[in-house]
C-alpha cells in the first residue's frame, strides 16, 4: 500500500489519540452495581441550617468568670492548630470586637456601649457566598442538600482565592504543616489538614451526621448558641429570627449570611 | 552511511539509557522481603465473622478508589453509612471505621505501601491528616 | 529556528549564563519554598495575596501590550509597524510565561494544579484566567513562529494563521479584562469593587507594553543588526503618550470617587496607599515614586520635541513602565486586603526567599525573551541581507 509519511504519521497520530478511549470504554460496558450510599440514620437533616449568637447571654456568662468554652470546644474537636503569629494564625471561631465584626456600624452616639465588647465570630455559611463563586475547582461548594458551606480538602489546591473573596475574614489558610501546633488533645475521629490548604469552619457536619448538635453549641454554658434549620418552621433559630430583631455582619454586600447576632 | 559527531552521540545515549533503566537496577540485589499483614488487632479478634466492607480480593485492588468514592460521598455528598452488597452497613470514615479494626498500621497498611515503594508521608499521603492510630510498638 | 539561540557572541553567552544563574538562585529558593511552605513568604492570613500574584497581574498587562502593534498592523495596514510585531508578539509569550510560573510559585499545594482542569468552574473567574492564559501563550507561539519561519522561507505565511491573528486581537483585551475580574468582582474588597477596574488594567497595560517594547526596540537596534525603525517607534511613543493620559485620568477618577463621596470604605486604601492611616504607611513612598515617575514621563511624552529625542524617550519609556509596575505591581493587589475585613491594619513586606523566587521567574522570562528574539533577529538579519 503507497502511502507518503505524513499521511501515516496523520493516521498513526489519530489512532494513539483512540487509545485513551479505552479506560472509559471498559467503565460503560462494566455492569454497575453500585453499593448504595446513605445517610446515617440517626444524622440531623436540614435544608437550611443557620445559627443564632446572644451575645447578651455571653456576655453575662463573662461577667461571672472568663468563659472560652465554644472557642476551645470547636478547636479541639477539630484539631485547629494553635500558631503563635497573627500572620498565620488558623482559626475557626474567635472573638473580636463590635466595631471590628461589624465595620461600618458604629458611630460617636447609638452604639458607644457597644464599642470594645467581645463577639463571636466565625464563617456565615452564606446562602450566597463569594468564596464559593471564585473557587476554581470546587474545593469549596455550598452542599445543596443542607446549604453548609463546606471544605474539600482533597481537592484544594491553595490558590487562596475563597479567601480574597470572603468579606468576613473567615477562612484560614495553612501556611505551614498544622500537626506539630495542635496544642489541644488529639481528636482521634477527625482528620489534621495538610499545609498548603485553606481551611474554616464547617457548622460541624460530621457531628450533624452523627446526630449531635455543633461543638460550638454544645459547649455554651449559657446558651447563647443556638442552631437549627431556618427552612423548618419550629426550629429555634427560626423562631427567633421571625420574632425579633437580628443584627448579621454586611448584610449590603447581598451575601446572605446564616449567623444572626442578638445583640 | 556515516554517523556525524559518534562519540557525542553515543555517549549521550548511553546517559540516556542509563538513566532509563535506572529503576530496573538500582534496587538490584536488594530484594525486599514479601509484605506480612498482620491481622490480629483486638477488635479483628473479637469479630465473630471475620469480614470487610470488600472481599479480600476487591480490596486489595480497590481500596483506593473506594476510599476515594467514600470521600466525595461524605464531603460533597453528606451521606456517611455505606450499604455493602450483602446490605451490611459500614460507616464511611478511615479513622473511624477501617482504623478502628485494623489498628496496626505499621504491620498492616505500611507493609504492602513499603514494599511497593510507595514512600509514607509523600505517596499515599493518607497519613498526614488522617491521623494513624497509635501503636504500642 | 531554534539553533540559532544557540549560537552567539560572547556578550550573547555571558547574559545568558549571568540569566540561569539568577533562573538557579530562584529554583533553589522555590526549592525551600516547597519543603517548608508559604511560611517563608510575608503572606499572611489578612494579606493572602502578595508579591508573586502581584508580579502575575503587572505581567499580563505587559503581556496583551502585543495587540498594540498586532491590530494597527494588521487590522488597519499600519505598515511601519511591520518588522515591530513579531518583537511583541515574542515579548507576550515570554510575559504569558512568567504570569503562569508566578501563578504556580504561589499555590500552596502545586502538584494538584490539575484540579482545575480536572474539575473545571465556570462560575470561578480564575478558571477562565487559566482558559485566557494558556490560549494567549498557544496562539501567540503559533503565530508568531510561523509568521518568522515563512519570513525565513521568503515566503507568505501559510493561510491558517490570518484567523489565528485575527484572534489574538480579542483575545489580548480578553486577557487582562478577565485577569481584572478577578479583583472587580468580589464584594467584601473596596478597593478592587469598581467597575473601571478591566479599564484601568488596558490603559496601564497599553502604556507599559509598548514602553518596554521601544526600549527592547532600542537595545535590539544596538546590539543587532536589526533595525524595527524609527517610525514605528514614533508611532508606538504616540500611543504609550495617551495611554499613560488615560491612566492617570483613571486614577483620578478613583481619587473623585472615593472622596467626594466620602465613604470610609472607598477612602480607605486610597489613604493608606498614599499618605498611610495610624501610622501603617509602608507603601506611601513607593506610591508618591509611582506618580512623581508618572508625571515626569507624561511632561516627556507630551512634548514632541522630547518625544522624537531618543535619549529623552528611553528616559520616558523607563518611568512609564516603573510607574505602572509600581502602582500594578505594588499597589493595587497589596491595598485591596488593607484595612482586613475587620477594619485592622496589617500590613505586608514580601521576605528575602520570596524576592529571590519573583527574582527567578523574571530572569525565566527574560530568558525566553532572549531566546527567542535571538531568533527573530538572526532569521532578519539573513533575510534582510
Amino acid at each position: 500500500m503507497k502511502t507518503s509519511r505524513r499521511s501515516f504519521l496523520k493516521t498513526g497520530g489519530i489512532a494513539a489519540l483512540g487509545l485513551y478511549a479505552l479506560p472509559f470504554a471498559g467503565e460503560v460496558l462494566a455492569e454497575s452495581d453500585l453499593p448504595k450510599a446513605i445517610h446515617n440514620p440517626n444524622a440531623l437533616r436540614g435544608e437550611h441550617w443557620a445559627m443564632v449568637v446572644d451575645m447578651q447571654k455571653c456576655w453575662k456568662q463573662q461577667e461571672q468568670k472568663q468563659c472560652k468554652e465554644c472557642l476551645v470546644a470547636c478547636h479541639t474537636v477539630h484539631n485547629v492548630p494553635e500558631i503563635d503569629s497573627i500572620k498565620e494564625e488558623i482559626k475557626w471561631i474567635w472573638t473580636n470586637n463590635y466595631e471590628n465584626v461589624f465595620p461600618g456600624q458604629t458611630d460617636d452616639f447609638n452604639t458607644q456601649n457597644l464599642l470594645g465588647k467581645p463577639f463571636i465570630a466565625l464563617c456565615n455559611h452564606c446562602t450566597n457566598p463569594p468564596c464559593v463563586r471564585v473557587c476554581p475547582t470546587k474545593a469549596t461548594f455550598k452542599r445543596a442538600e443542607d446549604g453548609i458551606v463546606m471544605m474539600d480538602f482533597h481537592r484544594c489546591i491553595g490558590c487562596r482565592y475563597c479567601m480574597a473573596g470572603c468579606p468576613y475574614g473567615a477562612r484560614s489558610f495553612n501556611f505551614r504543616d498544622p500537626q506539630p501546633y495542635i496544642k489541644t488533645e488529639l481528636n482521634m475521629k477527625f482528620p489534621t489538614r495538610e499545609r498548603g490548604v485553606v481551611e474554616k469552619c464547617n457548622f460541624c457536619a460530621e457531628r450533624l451526621a452523627d446526630g449531635l448538635l455543633p461543638a460550638c453549641v454544645e459547649a455554651c454554658k449559657a446558651g447563647a448558641l443556638s442552631f437549627g434549620d431556618l427552612a423548618d418552621p419550629n426550629s429555634v433559630v427560626r423562631k427567633i429570627v421571625s420574632s425579633r430583631f437580628t443584627m448579621r455582619r454586611k448584610p449590603e454586600l447581598g451575601t446572605q449570611p446564616n449567623v444572626y447576632y442578638i445583640v | 552511511m556515516k554517523i556525524y559527531d559518534a562519540r557525542y552521540i553515543l555517549i549521550g545515549l548511553a546517559i540516556f539509557v542509563a538513566l532509563f533503566t535506572l529503576p530496573f537496577w538500582y534496587n538490584m540485589g536488594k530484594a525486599a522481603p514479601a509484605p506480612e499483614l498482620k491481622l490480629d488487632t483486638p477488635v479483628i479478634q473479637q469479630m465473630a465473622v471475620k469480614q470487610c466492607v470488600l472481599p479480600k480480593a476487591e480490596m486489595r485492588t480497590g481500596h483506593m478508589q473506594m476510599l476515594n468514592d467514600w470521600r466525595t460521598w461524605v464531603v460533597r455528598d453528606g451521606l456517611r453509612t455505606y450499604v455493602a452488597a450483602d446490605g451490611k452497613t459500614y460507616n464511611m470514615s478511615l479513622q473511624k471505621e477501617c482504623m478502628n479494626c485494623h489498628s496496626n498500621k505499621t504491620k498492616f497498611c505500611d507493609q504492602c505501601h513499603t514494599y511497593a515503594g510507595l514512600k509514607v508521608g509523600s505517596v499515599p499521603y493518607c497519613w498526614t491528616c488522617h491521623i494513624a492510630p497509635k501503636e504500642n510498638q | 529556528m531554534l539553533e540559532r539561540a544557540l549560537t552567539g557572541d560572547k556578550r550573547y553567552y555571558r547574559w545568558i549564563m549571568f540569566l540561569l544563574v539568577l533562573m538557579g538562585l530562584g529554583f533553589a529558593s522555590y526549592l525551600y519554598q516547597f519543603n517548608k511552605g508559604l511560611t517563608i513568604t510575608g503572606m499572611s492570613r489578612d494579606v493572602s495575596w502578595g508579591f508573586y500574584i502581584a508580579q502575575f497581574t503587572f505581567l499580563v498587562g505587559v503581556a496583551a501590550s502585543a495587540v498594540m502593534v498586532v491590530l494597527p498592523y494588521y487590522l488597519h495596514d499600519v505598515k511601519v509597524f511591520g518588522k515591530i510585531t513579531i518583537l511583541g508578539e515574542f515579548l507576550a509569550i515570554a510575559s504569558v510565561t512568567m504570569c503562569l510560573l508566578f501563578i504556580v510559585v504561589d499555590l500552596g499545594k502545586p502538584m494538584r494544579l490539575l484540579n482545575v482542569l480536572l474539575y473545571p468552574t465556570p462560575n470561578s473567574v480564575l478558571f477562565w484566567d487559566m482558559v485566557v492564559l494558556n490560549g494567549y501563550l498557544f496562539l501567540n507561539l503559533l503565530i508568531g513562529w510561523n509568521v518568522l519561519e515563512a519570513e525565513r522561507k521568503g515566503v507568505h505565511y501559510p493561510n491558517w494563521v490570518k484567523p489565528l491573528i485575527y484572534l489574538s486581537i480579542p483575545w489580548a483585551v480578553s486577557i487582562h479584562t478577565v485577569t481584572a475580574f478577578l479583583y472587580a468582582g468580589l464584594p467584601g474588597r473596596h478597593y478592587w469593587l469598581t467597575a473601571i477596574m478591566a479599564a484601568r488594567f488596558l490603559a496601564s497595560a497599553f502604556a507599559s507594553g509598548p514602553a518596554l517594547l521601544i526600549l527592547l526596540a532600542f537595545l535590539v537596534k544596538k546590539y543587532t543588526k536589526f533595525d524595527p525603525g524609527k517610525e514605528a517607534i514614533d508611532k508606538l511613543s504616540q500611543i504609550i503618550t495617551y495611554a499613560m493620559l488615560i491612566s492617570l485620568f483613571f486614577v483620578g477618577l478613583e481619587v473623585f470617587t472615593a472622596f467626594y463621596s466620602n465613604i470610609p470604605t472607598h477612602m480607605e486604601a486610597l489613604e493608606y496607599l498614599f499618605f498611610g492611616i495610624h501610622g501603617h504607611g509602608r507603601l506611601v513612598p513607593f506610591m508618591w515614586l509611582f506618580l512623581i515617575l508618572a508625571i515626569v514621563a507624561v511632561v516627556l511624552l507630551i512634548n514632541p520635541k522630547t518625544r522624537k529625542n531618543e535619549k529623552t524617550l528611553k528616559i520616558a519609556c523607563l518611568a512609564t513602565f516603573f510607574s505602572m509596575w509600581l502602582e500594578k505591581g505594588l499597589g493595587l493587589v497589596i491595598a485591596g486586603f488593607i484595612p482586613n475585613p475587620f477594619n485592622e491594619l496589617r500590613e505586608y513586606s514580601p521576605t528575602i526567599p520570596e524576592l529571590m523566587i519573583a527574582l527567578g521567574v523574571w530572569a525565566t522570562g527574560i530568558f525566553v525573551l532572549t531566546v527567542l528574539y535571538k531568533i527573530a533577529t538572526s532569521v532578519k538579519e539573513e533575510t534582510a541581507s
